[in-house]
């Protein structure tokens, strides 16, 4: 059995329009025997830049530890954020430096760039990045999430219904709401119109770990815009 | 153990605080987890397998210079991870390299031997030679005697003329006037053999590199997608990204999927990460 096998695991990555949903399970065994089913395998770097890690667990942990505490340091000498396209670039030379005792996790990066242009990008266990413009997939359920991904992609799908739209995403809930003439009270009902880009990626992770053993037992999905990130968490077969 | 005498030279040197924290290191590789690799191993499981480029890279002189071509798939086992990566990677603004091999491997290696050339350029404020990123290629991938996986085709114009060489993993080199790579190799040069003459015009080399990647990506099935053709000429390079897209998508509906609001079932539960205290 393949060392990548031994905790399990399912992360996704998919781009909306100024926007992107990163998705992960929730379930971390060993071998065929689930010991939680809570565990975290998407971490924020900074606001606009998360991190999911799928692969053994242990490497997962350590390598996200490292990754913070190189961003940290980068922010106190450069006194600003990184950028996703130089944070993929850390990512890549940190696995590449463990070239013959690899690191063994498979990054999926996701994050707004300058002007909040969404980036997603993975990497093999050595560094081998892949820029992708609609959507990455890794762990052990990957091969569904291909085909999933592949066929239920669709570009520029969006998260607020004020988005779909047409208004500027620099506003907040309130004055988006304001523009298209909602009372004060059903604001909130607004964030529960259809939102494309999570019930596409949502439906893709369900779907595969369905038909992978090793993953599955829930889902955690971000979602990721320019002013606010959601998190939620999905209700999936726990088995 | 080669492990430990690493480790107790880096204490000797005084880098204990390397292990306290992981400052950013003089550079090359590491060998701290290949200890505990070898003992996942050893406990029955596999290693996992490497992006690897499949492929079929090509390279050929023509009349005023050198065209590369290749095709665009990325696979890893037999899925295909990316359909439209980039393999033609740039060394100087007059040399080119197509990589395959193992992916990492292909970028870290050219990317190195560029930065080394751009340093070069500025001690020597001349133009990069052809010639030099081969030696920096070849003494590489010999030190490393093959365990660094990556066959490259290199070509460039410089000062001294159009050139194009081959450089395999373990650090042998060829100079050709055609020359084709990858798992695709065959398919390529039976195009190559059949139909390449000294002296081709930019139109003609275009077309027969062109010709001999789509051999590669129809017979071989490591090789796929589009072809990329880079153009080098004294003074001028052009990269000419998705120069020809011979499997368009052409099946996906239109109407595409549809969830409905509330399609997927959420717990409704706020999400309490694990580890409050980070």
């Amino acid at each position: 059995m393949s060392i990548f096998e031994y905790n399990g695991s399912a992360v996704v990555a998919m781009v909306g329009k100024n926007c992107f949903a990163i998705a992960s399970d929730r379930r971390l065994g060993v071998n065929l025997q689930t010991i939680a089913t809570d565990f975290q395998r998407i971490f924020k770097i900074h606001d606009k830049l998360y991190i999911g890690l799928s692969g053994l667990a242990t490497d997962v942990q350590t390598l996200y530890q490292r990754l913070v505490f190189r961003h940290k340091l980068y922010q106190l000498r450069e006194e600003r954020d990184m950028k996703p396209q130089t944070f993929a670039s850390l990512v890549s030379a940190v696995l590449y430096e463990k070239r013959f005792g690899p690191y063994l996790c498979m990054p999926v990066i996701a994050g707004l760039g300058e002007d909040d242009v969404p980036f997603i990008c993975t990497m093999d266990c050595i560094g081998a990045k892949e820029l992708a413009k609609d959507f990455v997939v890794s762990g052990t359920a990957s091969e569904s999430l291909y085909g999933a991904c592949e066929s239920m992609y669709k570009p520029n799908m969006v998260t607020y219904y004020f988005e779909a739209l047409g208004l500027t995403h620099g506003k907040t809930m309130e004055q988006g709401a304001n523009c298209i003439g909602v009372q004060k009270e059903n604001q909130y009902k607004l964030l529960e119109e259809p939102e494309e880009l999570f019930e596409t990626i949502s439906q893709a992770l369900l779907s595969s770990v369905d038909r992978d053993c090793l993953s599955g037992w829930g889902g955690h999905v971000l979602l990721v815009t320019p002013t606010e990130v959601q998190e939620r968490t999905l209700k999936s077969r726990m088995d | 153990m080669g492990y430990m005498c690493w480790s107790s030279e880096i204490a000797y040197s005084g880098g204990m605080a390397r292990f306290a924290a992981d400052v950013p290191t003089r550079g090359g590789f590491s060998f701290d987890l290949c200890q505990r690799n070898e003992m996942l191993l050893k406990k029955g499981n596999q290693l996992p397998t490497f992006r690897k480029t499949g492929t079929t890279i090509v390279g050929l002189v023509f009349e005023d210079g050198v065209i590369l071509g290749a095709d665009t798939r990325a696979t890893e086992g037999p899925i295909v991870a990316d359909k439209n990566c980039e393999k033609i990677h740039y060394m100087a603004p007059n040399i080119y390299c197509c990589g395959a091999g193992t992916a990492a491997d292909t970028e870290a290696v050219t990317d190195m031997v560029s930065s080394q050339l751009q340093l070069h350029r500025y001690a020597t404020g001349r133009e990069s030679r052809v010639v030099t990123a081969l030696t920096l290629l070849k003494s590489h991938l010999f030190s490393y005697q093959g365990h660094v996986s990556a066959a490259l085709v290199l070509g460039g114009v410089d000062i001294t003329g159009p050139h194009l060489h081959t450089v395999y993993p373990h650090g042998s080199t060829d100079t050709l006037p055609f020359a084709t790579m990858g798992s695709g190799s065959l398919a390529a040069m039976a195009i190559f053999e059949s139909k390449f003459r000294e002296g081709l015009t930019r139109d003609e080399g275009i077309k027969l590199v062109s010709e001999a990647i789509c051999s590669g990506i129809f017979n071989d099935l490591g090789s796929g997608s589009n072809v990329d053709v880079c153009v080098i000429t004294r003074g001028q390079t052009e990269y000419l990204r998705n120069h020809q897209l011979p499997n368009p998508r052409t099946y996906v509906s239109s109407r595409g999927y549809n969830f409905l609001k509330g399609h997927t079932g959420k717990t409704g539960e706020p999400y309490i990460p694990p580890n409050p205290r980070r």
